[in-house]
């Protein structure tokens, strides 16, 4: 065992822990990369509603004239409001008062169940099916796909409402809760979008 | 000095394999987090669904050898390409070379494992599932999908059954399933990639196979999300009864056609850049001088991910493309080969004036470019539309994707499973049964896919059961090529499963080659290196004095070439 050996395995001991200090770093690239990717299928949903929406000759079926907008504004308003509070939550679990984290995670949970409440009662009240024409489909197939994306932020969200209340948990890092934040501001984002294309654009 | 007693602290293997985990052949069975261990399992089982995506091809050859559809029913026969197809690209060339790619990057970024290994683990264990997907479908009343590969509607929307659970069902499933282990995966490599290069491995400094790899895996990112939205989509008006692609409910069938290309051309990038990545690494090690053009070949690859991108509609040149479209995908269509043809080039001028060593991986690697040089050209004739309408859907273009497929990319697979045979095992192939292999390969891949050409520019159609009889005669000789290839098998499987268990142990680094893969144990311990290698140069130093890491990253193995101190050089 020569003096080189043990210099180099000293080395390598640093190394290593700052590899494993590393690892949150990657997962938080990895989430990225994965939501770049994972909107991309949002991005074809979107091109692929334009173009029916431009080519179809007679995009409403039979006694449908339009979308009312009232409802889906005030769902709207809550759900990207709540990208803040949720903000605020994770800036809260940043300065270690948890209590503050706890409040304002539940406040957004509340925020996207009733988005998602308003929009099972929007659905239950619409006169079309996804059966009826491209318009139908397409409508139910954009708010149905973005809607499964708004539960599981929720569900999400709940796991990680959970896990603050084992002691410690967070103590070591939240890569779990900033990944959370991050696909709620993504939800998000593509509502806005969404909302644009199917309520403003009509 | 205190801590000269601290003797061995590093000796302690954090994390994987999990306590109790076996560590002989049974570890292949497990849910094991080791990169290396699900290499081997990617490339074992999507060799196995090769065998039986092998066996469908030569029912179909045997079909073809008369004119008259006797061999199997019609309905047999759509069902068979179908499946042949499918399973041959999503459970063979794109299992295999995540394998591969699995098994060596991380080992060629002096990283100890993939970013996510459990993630790995979960990639890897959806394929079985999807496999079982796949031929489940040969179970369920009706049979399997008939609509092609490509499962075009309105062909795949009929369900002539009336069943819920239909082989096209089936078929969604699986390729969506497929499609999420892929993402999971890309995610990995990419991460991995990004972040895990050893300190001092520049981009420049990072072999152009792991440069392939990312390539790759940033298309599967980017074009795979797109077939999975036209794939829900499909399986919605299949199931629920929208309208998206149905013609007769007013849906527009050509979208999917954009949807299904937009990803699946680029994935023809998917499968071969991997390959191009294994050229670049087999052929300086064998003709014994660096790789010429490395930074170039390495750009090229990222260049290819990109133009990809813009080329699919020339899969639709006959789905009534209006006429600016097919001219802006031509032209794309035609600069995509730009990339190519630089690779190509360097790839000749590194084997120049080299001292080539002509092994079983050498050969497959300067048959599969010859292959690829070949099939590249054909590419140009069907991406320039007067050709392309003319030829489109006949054996024309089954001849040319073949020659892709099994000519450049199978032959690449083979080349590489070959060329680090002694790195996974630690023991050497019978060279003598490699050389047999390659033969009969080589021969067999131009029997059965040469003469598709000349049947194809006579007219023959693709996907048919029965045929004019003037095809006849190339139809003789590509069957009689197709039970050579799968008689070529035999020898490779022989050759693998018997080296693994008696071949000769050959060391650690058999081919003496440079580069961070060699310079650990064969096979390589859990976490690969011992000590972080630090690189001090870029790769394919043949000829070179320069060492390329700056100790040796595992002091105890002496067996290394001259790459790693600076007073061990070459001469």
């Amino acid at each position: 065992m020569t003096v080189e050996r043990v210099i180099a395995q000293d080395i390598e001991a640093s190394v290593r822990e700052h590899q494993e200090h590393d690892a949150a770093g990657n997962s938080k690239f990895g989430f990225i990369v994965f939501l770049l990717s994972e909107s991309v299928i949002f991005l074809s949903f979107f091109t692929g509603y334009i173009i029916y929406k431009t080519t179809t000759p007679d995009w409403y079926p039979l006694g449908v004239t339009g979308l009312e907008t009232r409802e889906p504004l005030i769902n709207t308003m809550v759900l990207i409001s709540s990208s803040f509070v949720i903000y605020v939550a994770e800036r809260y679990l940043h300065d270690r008062k948890l209590w503050g984290f706890r409040l304002f995670l539940l406040a957004t949970m509340i925020m996207g169940s009733y988005f998602l409440w308003g929009q099972a009662v929007e659905w239950r009240g619409l006169p079309f099916t996804h059966q009826s024409g491209l318009f139908g489909g397409t409508f139910y197939l954009l708010t149905g796909f973005h809607g499964l994306h708004v539960l599981t932020g929720v569900l999400l969200q709940l796991i990680m409402l959970v896990r603050s209340l084992i002691p410690g948990n967070y103590d070591n890092g939240y890569f779990g809760v900033e990944a959370t934040s991050l696909f709620w501001h993504f939800v998000d984002v593509i509502w806005i979008v969404l909302y644009t294309l199917i309520y403003v654009w009509q | 000095m205190t801590n000269l007693s601290l003797d061995p602290p590093i000796s302690i293997v954090r994390g994987q394999p999990q306590p109790g985990a076996p560590d002989n052949w049974r570890r292949f069975f497990t849910f094991s987090t080791d990169h290396k261990v699900i290499g081997v399992q990617y490339i074992v089982t999507a060799f196995v669904f090769f065998l039986i995506g092998g066996i469908l091809s030569m029912i179909m050859r045997g079909e073809l050898i008369t004119p008259e559809a006797d061999l199997v029913d019609r309905t047999v026969y759509n069902a068979l390409f179908t499946m042949h197809g499918s399973i041959m690209l999503f459970m063979w060339t794109f299992p295999v070379l995540v394998g591969l790619g699995n098994y060596l990057v991380p080992l060629m970024i002096g990283a100890r494992d993939m970013a996510f290994p459990r993630l790995n683990a979960v990639s890897f264990w959806m394929i079985p599932v999807v496999g079982i997907l796949m031929l489940a479908s040969f179970l369920v009343p009706g049979g399997p999908s008939q609509s092609g590969w490509w499962a075009y509607p309105p062909v795949s929307l009929q369900n002539p059954t009336g069943n819920l659970i239909n082989g096209q069902v089936l078929w969604i499933l699986a390729v969506a399933i497929s499609g999420v282990s892929s993402i999971l995966g890309a995610v990995n490599f990419v991460t991995t990639i990004f972040r895990m290069r050893a300190p001092g491995m520049t981009w420049f400094r990072t072999p152009a196979f792991v440069w392939a790899v990312l390539a790759a895996q940033l298309i599967q990112l980017y074009g795979l999300p797109a077939l999975t939205g036209g794939a829900v989509m499909l399986l919605l008006d299949l199931t629920l009864g929208t309208s998206f692609f149905a013609p007769e409910r007013g849906g527009n069938p050509i979208l999917y056609q954009h949807f299904f290309w937009f990803y699946s051309h680029p994935a023809v990038y998917v499968m071969v850049l991997p390959v191009f990545g294994i050229y670049s690494e087999i052929l300086p090690v064998h003709a014994r001088k660096p790789l010429f053009g490395y930074r170039v070949i390495a750009a090229s690859s990222l260049l290819i991910t990109v133009i990809s991108a813009f080329v699919w509609v020339h899969h639709m040149f006959a789905s009534a493309t209006p006429g600016w479209m097919r001219m802006f995908f031509m032209v794309t269509t035609m600069l995509v080969a730009v990339p190519s043809g630089i690779k190509v080039f360097g790839w000749v001028a590194t084997i120049w004036g080299g001292k080539i060593r002509f092994t079983t991986p050498m050969l497959f690697a300067l048959g599969g470019i010859s292959n690829w040089v070949f099939a590249g050209i054909t590419g140009i004739f069907l991406g320039s539309v007067p050709i392309d309408i003319h030829v489109n859907n006949t054996y024309f273009v089954v001849g040319h994707f073949h020659y892709v497929l099994y000519g450049a990319i199978v032959m690449g697979i083979y080349a590489g499973i070959y060329h680090w045979f002694p790195k996974m095992t630690g023991r050497m192939y019978y060279e003598g049964l490699g050389k047999l292999h390659f033969a009969l390969t080589y021969i067999g891949t131009a029997l059965t896919f040469l003469p598709m050409h000349p049947a194809g520019l006579m007219g023959m159609p693709r996907r048919v059961a029965s045929y004019d009889l003037e095809f006849a005669y190339w139809n003789v000789i590509a069957s009689i090529g197709g039970f050579l290839l799968g008689l070529s098998t035999l020898p490779f499987l022989l050759n693998m499963v018997s080296s693994w268990i008696r071949g000769e142990r050959v060391g650690n680094n058999p081919w003496r080659a440079y580069g961070l893969e060699w310079l650990t144990a064969s096979p390589p311990s859990v976490e690969n290196y011992e000590e972080t290698p630090i690189v001090i140069s870029g790769p394919y130093g043949y000829g070179g004095n320069k060492p390329l890491v700056e100790h040796a990253p595992n002091p105890d193995l002496t067996d290394f070439p001259e790459s790693f101190t600076p007073q061990e050089q070459a001469s």
